[in-house]
């Protein structure tokens, strides 16, 4: 996967954002990362430390909130756990499923000083 | 090292249509700001910093870019298709062969992206096909960036359907739209029936799946039956072709199906 490209993204909209409000410091990123985006945790973390030097977010903190993968049962009309892309219905076994969560890979917000 | 995303693919410099383009992944910088902003709430924060909601895509400097496309492709009545599979599976021949039966009905070009070699270009070149070279060098797959700047080297007017040939690679491609109509992947009946479950985003993210060389399909040892009970399973929602573009067989209804998608 892209970790560090995508942790360069994030870091780069954090930086434009604190600039952009006047602030001197990104203290800290705040990213949502879907279950079945593909980035692993770990290496979005490793990458983090490495794209915040020498900017303004070196020695910022790095909050990464899970998403669960959820699915969608148009037969059900209700939603169920997706533990992979299989969306089959653990109720109905309708395997017409829809992802409707899980892919994210986001940043939700960046404290700044 | 792919330096975009650490894979462990590539190694060279990234050239499109012969030239090189120097810091290829930075083009975007200057698009990405601007409209960023207009999205930030400020509110006071408990810990004295300040902070700032974004709610932003991490890959939406490429959707962006990607969106252009697609609606450049649109406005020039194109057809799009991005065709990925892993490497070997038969991306050119298949492609080649598209484009030969197609001669006299739809005329058709083809963004290649590769990591090095301009090998496939020069086959479909050779086949009379309208070809451009994207050697991505570092990257193990094409984004909507590089895909916008070969586009601009071809005459788009004289042609119906444009194929994005992508790096061959099962992972990394499917994270990156690059506005295409219709994402097509293909699985070799050489490969193994578990392919599907083996790289679920990729053929998740496909509208079409083609079982490609299905004339070596006894040889192989290959269990259609799986491999189809695969593919419905992770991608129930594409439309799933089987054919040999070597000898031709079950190449009907793809093509049918292309000209279908033009005219719509």
């Amino acid at each position: 996967m892209h970790e560090v490209s995508i942790m360069e993204s994030a870091v780069r909209m954090a930086v434009d954002a604190a600039k952009s409000a006047g602030a001197s410091r990104v203290l800290a990123l705040r990213l949502r990362v879907g279950t079945l985006s593909g980035a692993v945790p770990e290496a979005l973390r490793f990458a983090f430390d490495v794209v915040c030097r020498d900017t303004i977010a070196e020695g910022a903190s790095l909050e990464m909130e899970s998403v669960p993968a959820a699915g969608w049962c148009p037969a059900c009309r209700a939603e169920f756990e997706c533990a992979d892309f299989i969306s089959e219905c653990p109720r109905c076994h309708n395997p017409n499923g829809e992802l409707r969560r899980g892919r994210e890979l986001e940043i939700a917000s960046v404290e700044i000083d | 090292m792919c330096k975009e995303c650490g894979c462990g693919l590539g190694g060279g410099d990234l050239k499109i249509g012969g030239h090189s383009h120097e810091h290829g992944h930075d083009h975007g910088h200057d698009h990405a700001h601007g409209q960023d902003h207009h999205h930030h709430h400020e509110h006071e924060h408990s810990h004295g910093g300040k902070t700032l909601s974004l709610n932003l895509s991490l890959l939406e400097q490429n959707a962006r870019l990607a969106e252009q496309n697609r609606g450049f492709f649109r406005a020039k009545k194109l057809l799009v298709l991005n065709v990925v599979s892993s490497p070997g599976s038969g991306k050119t021949t298949f492609i080649r062969e598209t484009a030969a039966q197609l001669a006299g009905r739809l005329r058709l070009g083809v963004i290649v992206g590769d990591l090095a070699t301009d090998n496939d270009a020069a086959r479909l070149r050779t086949a009379g096909i309208p070809v451009v070279q994207i050697t991505t060098g570092t990257v193990c797959h094409l984004d909507a960036d590089m895909v916008a700047k070969a586009a601009a080297q071809m005459d788009l007017d004289q042609l119906d359907v444009l194929v994005i040939e992508n790096v061959g690679n099962l992972v990394c491609p499917a994270d990156y739209d690059l506005g295409e109509d219709l994402r097509v992947v293909l699985l070799s009946v050489t490969e193994g029936e578990d392919k599907p479950l083996k790289y679920p985003p990729m053929f998740h993210s496909a509208h079409v799946a083609v079982v490609t060389k299905s004339d070596m399909a006894a040889a192989a040892g290959f269990n259609r039956e799986l491999a189809l009970q695969n593919l419905e399973r992770v991608c129930h929602h594409a439309r799933i072709f089987e054919l040999s573009a070597k000898t031709g067989d079950g190449m009907k209804a793809w093509l049918d199906f292309l000209a279908e998608q033009r005219a719509a």
